[in-house]
């Protein structure tokens, strides 16, 4: 089932005691650079520390080129991470951690030594780098994580918001870094909470709202309208009216109709994110929600000329 | 490749030594280190001030007593506290436990390093004090009695003996308060607990007793303290059930291997929360 050349998500959901991280997250990410974007709090950080083995699943399971996320041994000799926590060991020079990543890695001391500066120069920060890290910059501690995160030339690059506090300039060369990285055949999965930011870079984009993955595709553009218009959602539950009754607490739901096949709800809503919250409450109140798809043919269409079907227009 | 691991302990232990010596969260493991000293140096002034006799049988079964009180019971204990429980729970407080986490090591090899990092500190530290304050409880006696107690006497044994139980506390000790601080993050309730069952451990069931350090380490002290120190002591120090040196020594090592797996398996399952983010 899981094929070793990507990274497999399968039916993972992730509670933190009774809140929702994501929920019932089924990906298959491809090589070439695939964006996580979503508002505050959508999941991306949760799903970045799944794959990574910073945290355990509730359910599901996932296996990154084949390996699973609790096998460090095997998982961090083939990927990078470069975290969202801004907090490094105590008293580190920029040097330091890098070097001590690779020597935890297995390298000798010159090995180390050698890779280490390879990846401090190729984010510009060899002036500084014998200097503690408790002294950098927002943009100098995201580009020493970023060296870390590549000196031993992994396979796999997990980056969290990494043009987070970056000038325009080292955001240029970070994003042409992160190119000729894919070009090679890597995999490279960035979050922003921004689509526009990462909509030029991006091979794929996955949409994360309220912990459910809402879209996935190839993207051509970006457009706000997403939040003017009123959107249909399709809930798949076996229990849609204990469902619809719930569902109707919320002002902003316009319309709640059962499902044809009776097997699901289909819902109006001026806004989703809001409702994707709801629908969070309400599956952990215990009525099973399966699957959550936009089902709005203008949404739809809003949808793929966001990820990219051919034909449409703007 | 079979010897990943080993190069991988090595280096967890190079960056962790500096921080299991001098933490900030630790610097009073040095004054606990040096307390008993303090006894048994004034102790030898006093002796040495009033010109009173040298009586090695006095002074013997005085420095079990309290070896046995303060050292076994507050000292080592404590001590050990300060250095291990840091040592998952601390990086939980910096914010750094995923740098380890990170990397390519598995859990189990981060915490032998962790654990090794911690037992050169805890044993330098108190093996050091151990020695230095058997030294200071005989410090007014003429050198040439002390040569020949060393010598010829059981002087020798007793230290060596007194020194391994140091050691053998640090590495029991060690262990317990490692899973203590891979299981909680406020350190009180583990460390009120470990402190009640150690006392209290005399009294447990014979099966039972054998889950202590305490146990192991009474049995291994070179002579039995005297019990005439008062009820509350000789409570703490009798040993019901002693066993030999033999016993004792695996004993307490099979004690730590057992605490150490439940805390590998403890770790392999750990998540990083750091809190609100
Ligand atoms: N340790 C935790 N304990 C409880 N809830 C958590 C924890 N970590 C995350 N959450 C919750 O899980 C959900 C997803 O959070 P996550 O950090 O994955 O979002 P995100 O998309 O990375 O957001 P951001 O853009 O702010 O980084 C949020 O509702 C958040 O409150
Ligand atoms: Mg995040």
């Amino acid at each position: 089932m899981s094929e070793p050349h990507e990274i497999v998500f399968d039916n993972v959901s992730k509670f933190y005691g009774d809140v929702l991280g994501v929920n019932r997250v089924s990906l298959s990410i491809p090589p070439g650079i695939t964006s996580l974007v979503g508002p505050n709090g959508s999941g991306k950080t949760t799903l970045m520390n799944l794959m990574t083995g910073l945290l355990r699943p509730t359910r599901g399971s996932i296996r990154v080129l084949g390996v699973a996320p609790d096998n460090p041994e095997e998982l961090f000799r083939q990927l990078g991470y470069c975290t969202q926590f801004d907090s490094f060991p105590k008293g580190f020079t920029g040097y330091q951690f890098v070097y001590s990543f690779l020597r935890l890695y297995g390298s000798t001391h010159a090995e180390a030594d050698q890779f280490a500066w390879r990846a401090i120069e190729r984010v510009n920060l060899v002036e500084a780098a014998h200097r503690k890290i408790a002294g950098y910059s927002k943009g100098m501690r995201q580009r020493i994580k970023l060296a870390q995160a590549t000196c031993h030339g992994p396979a796999v690059l997990v980056l969290d918001e990494p043009l987070n506090g970056l000038d325009p300039l080292v955001r240029a060369e970070v994003i042409a870094l992160l190119r000729s990285l894919a070009e090679e055949g890597m995999h490279i999965i960035i979050s922003s909470h921004i689509l526009h930011e990462v909509d030029m870079i991006s091979d794929q984009v996955i949409l994360l709202s309220a912990g459910y993955v809402v879209a996935e595709g190839k993207i051509r553009g970006v457009r706000d309208e997403i939040q003017e218009q009123p959107m249909q959602i399709l809930v798949r539950s076996n229990a849609p009216s204990a469902l619809a009754a719930k569902v109707f607490e919320q002002d902003s739901v316009v319309e709640a109709k059962i499902h044809n096949d009776g097997r699901g709800l289909l819902i109006k809503t001026k806004d989703p994110d809001k409702f994707y919250r709801l629908l969070n409450r309400i599956a952990l109140n215990g009525i099973a929600v399966e699957s959550v798809i936009p089902a709005d043919d203008d949404v739809n269409s809003l949808y793929e000329y966001l990820i990219g079907s051919e034909d449409k227009p703007r | 490749m079979k010897t990943l691991w080993l190069t991988q302990v090595a280096a967890i232990v190079r960056l962790e030594i500096g921080k299991t010596f001098f933490s900030r969260r630790g610097l009073w493991v040095y004054l606990l280190a040096c307390m008993p000293m303090v006894i048994f140096g004034g102790h030898s002034i006093v002796w040495l001030k009033r010109g009173l006799p040298c009586d090695f049988g006095h002074d013997t079964n005085v420095f079990a007593s309290i070896f046995q009180v303060l050292d076994m019971r507050l000292t080592l204990f404590f001590g050990c506290l300060g250095i291990f429980m840091n040592l998952f729970r601390g990086e939980m407080l910096d914010r750094s436990l995923h740098f380890y986490f990170l990397s390519p090591v598995r859990r189990e090899v981060l915490l032998v390093g962790k654990y090794l990092a911690g037992l050169l500190a805890a044993v330098t530290i108190f093996t050091t004090s151990t020695v230095v304050q058997w030294g200071l409880m005989y410090a007014h006696f003429p050198k040439s009695v002390m040569e020949s107690y060393l010598r010829d006497g059981n002087g020798w044994r007793h230290l060596t003996a007194y020194a391994g139980v140091t050691v053998l506390g640090c590495i029991g000790y060690g262990s317990v308060f490692l899973l203590a601080g891979a299981l909680m993050k406020n350190p009180i309730v583990p460390a009120a607990a470990v402190l009640v069952w150690e006392s209290i451990n005399s009294f447990a069931p014979a099966v039972l007793q054998k889950f202590s350090v305490i146990y192991y380490l009474k049995s291994l002290c070179p002579i039995e303290a005297p019990p005439d120190v008062g009820p509350v002591f000789s409570m703490l120090l009798v040993n019901a059930d002693p066993v030999a040196p033999a016993v004792a020594v695996p004993g307490m090592l099979l004690f730590t291997m057992l605490v150490l797996v439940v805390a590998a398996m403890r770790v392999r399952k750990m998540e990083i929360h750091y809190g609100t983010d």
